[in-house]
């Protein structure tokens, strides 16, 4: 597999940045080759970016069905696995299993959507690309990552557009 | 009126990471200290553990004492995180931003405290696992129609949803740190905040991530506290506790008692952390308001609670109340009480001037969680000393030295925790404070120029 390369494009503002990605599209780059770096959230579209899809709401209804069947489980399959009449009650007492049932519900809602969220951002990230410091200092960064080849282009359009500072990064290991 | 902190992210990265990557000399006189109170209820927990529960003060009939007092009054506190956080974030409140996470922290912490009392209560600690469904090997399974088994699994939950919901909030500013840092923590904070970039998805999924969990998180909250009230009223020996308004009652309290613990976090950032220029006076403003509005909210639920026991006119309800108002030293106890957490804070938090000073804010706030610690003290043992039907043994509290201990060591707990928190985290969101900084701005009407905030 041929290596990727990525370069990084510092910018001070927002409009520069936002200058410099349609730069990089008119160049010929596709829209998975680059990438917006800010170390704030900025409104969406804030620098002509196209605005990015999710399906982060179904993975709290995955976990909270599975939370849901789960405290079903414990609850009726463990009073039915010993079946002990407490109190004069039923063996399957409804109320207090709807609060356990709840509770996982709700427990299993949180941690897929924590999952989701991780997922869905593209977490955890091995390699980093190109990346500089300073984007958490307020500089607005603009990566494009593609084959060795085209760097010099790349380097070129972030250039010509008034990036303060460019570097390189590797995409991906060799060995890959 | 909100006003703005305009600050480049250099100077907000420099001023809110300067004790996390730096150590300021107060930090080992504080949490020294903390830690010396924390010692000694270790010590006195070890001593119970040698010699038994016998060492606490609590007694038949009086079966709970001062450590069930203190883990619902630290259930309470852990109630504050997620009103501050996740209401204001789901109504886009602009002065959340410096003071979610610190509201945040201080839950977590908190509800570790309230589990700790439970681990101090009971006589053998190291079984405490059998309220799991473990035994599969006898088929013993936990009693699931008791409110015992309820709290484990509510409080369980709304631990480990709080420690995500902190930890997902906690991603880009751990990057910030990677990005300042050297060595190994730079490897540490590299790996926590798992390649963090800050691209235009992963902030998107911040900003859903951050009303999605408030609005899951929620749900988990009201029912902590609904189960921990629960544990008092379906219990059947407790006549005084039979009370159908427990639940919406206990929230609230826990409401007034944790926004509070919340302002006096908020005034100890601005002493020892000199974040003055982020947590303004606007902030104190902003949640006295706040508070206020709780605080009556309480009071007329603690007013309705008396009303309904009062109304029915039974001997076992007006019995309690005779106890709890007229023998001492329960009346002395009930004066200070009302005084503390309503008479005194709320009439003082009508003042704009009191409102806006973290001075003010910090004492009436700390005269409201004393109040609020003597209203748990107050339902939970006059309610146990009366002498309810078929009960041959009657007796009176006095808290063991133990108890005292143990108790103190849970606030210094909660503090070290947040403490050593900061020390290692960020307790500002670095990147919410720059988001609101990068959205404001000022209009001007007529001949003023105020505040404004952009918002999509």
């Amino acid at each position: 597999m041929m290596a990727k390369r990525s370069v990084i494009g510092l910018f001070k503002g927002v409009d520069e940045a936002a200058d410099a990605l349609d730069a990089v599209r008119d160049g010929g780059f596709e829209r998975d080759e680059y990438e917006v770096l800010t170390g704030t959230p900025y409104p969406e579209g804030a620098f002509g970016e196209e605005e990015p899809h999710h399906g982060l709401f179904r993975y709290p209804l995955i976990g909270a069905a599975c939370g849901f069947i789960i405290g079903l489980v414990l609850t009726s399959g463990t009073q039915l696995a010993y079946p002990l009449v407490t109190g004069g009650k039923p063996i399957l007492s409804v109320p207090p299993m709807a609060i356990i049932m709840y509770e996982g519900t709700m427990l299993g809602a949180i941690i897929f959507t924590v999952i989701g969220i991780i997922i869905e951002s593209r977490l955890p990230r091995v390699y980093m690309g190109a990346y500089d410091t300073r984007v958490t200092e307020g500089y607005i960064g603009l990566t494009v990552t593609t084959d060795e080849g085209r760097v010099g282009r790349e380097e070129e359009i972030l250039r010509d557009a008034g990036a303060e500072d460019i570097r390189r990064g590797w995409e991906q290991s060799d060995f890959d | 009126m909100q006003e703005y902190t305009y600050a480049t992210d250099r100077e907000i990265n420099h001023s809110l990471l300067r004790d996390v990557l730096g150590m300021p000399r107060w930090w080992f006189a504080g949490f020294g200290f903390l830690f010396l109170v924390w010692l000694t209820g270790v010590g006195a927990y070890g001593w119970e553990l040698n010699q038994g529960p016998g060492v606490l003060g609590v007694n038949r009939p009086v079966y709970w004492g001062f450590l069930i007092t203190n883990f619902v009054f630290w259930i309470g506190i852990s109630h504050a995180g997620i009103m501050v956080s996740a209401i204001l974030r789901l109504t886009q409140a602009e002065w959340r931003r410096p003071v979610t996470r610190a509201a945040e922290v201080l839950t977590l912490f908190s509800l570790l405290a309230a589990l700790s009392n439970i681990m101090f209560h009971v006589g053998r600690p190291w079984r405490l696992y059998w309220v799991g469904p473990f035994d599969f090997e006898r088929g013993l399974w936990p009693n699931i129609r008791s409110p015992f088994v309820w709290d484990p699994s509510a409080v369980g939950t709304y631990l480990i949803g709080s420690s995500l919901f902190v930890f997902i909030a906690l991603i880009p500013d751990l990057a910030a740190l990677r990005d300042r840092s050297t060595g190994l923590p730079r490897k540490l904070y590299a790996g926590l905040s798992l390649g963090f970039r800050g691209t235009p998805r992963q902030w998107k999924l911040q900003a859903v991530a951050g009303i999605l969990l408030s609005a899951l998180v929620l749900p988990v909250f009201v029912s902590v506290h609904s189960i921990v009230s629960w544990d008092f009223a379906v219990a059947i020996g407790v006549e005084g506790w039979h009370s159908t308004i427990f639940a919406p009652y206990f929230i609230i309290g826990a409401i007034h008692s944790g926004v509070s613990a919340v302002a006096m976090v908020m005034a100890l950032m601005v002493w020892l952390w000199k974040w003055d220029r982020y947590i303004t006076n606007d902030h104190f403003d902003a949640i006295g308001r706040l508070l206020i509005i709780v605080a009556t909210t309480w009071f007329f639920f603690f007013a309705l609670e008396w009303i309904f026991a009062l109304y029915t006119l039974e001997n076992s309800d007006i019995a309690l109340r005779e106890w709890q108002i007229f023998s001492m030293p329960m009346g002395m106890l009930f004066l200070v009480f009302l005084v503390t957490a309503y008479f005194i804070p709320v009439p003082a938090w009508l003042f704009k001037s009191v409102r806006r000073s973290p001075t003010w804010m910090f004492w009436t706030t700390i005269l409201v969680n004393i109040g609020m610690w003597l209203e748990r003290f107050l339902i939970i043992i006059p309610g146990l000393q009366r002498r309810q039907p078929f009960e041959f043994s009657w007796g009176s509290y006095a808290p063991s030295i133990v108890e005292i201990l143990l108790v103190a060591s849970t606030f210094a707990f909660v503090g070290m925790g947040i403490l050593l928190f900061a020390k290692v985290f960020p307790l500002v969101p670095l990147f919410d404070v720059k988001e609101g900084t990068r959205l404001a701005d000022t209009i001007r009407v007529g001949r003023r120029v105020v505040p404004a905030s952009i918002r999509e």
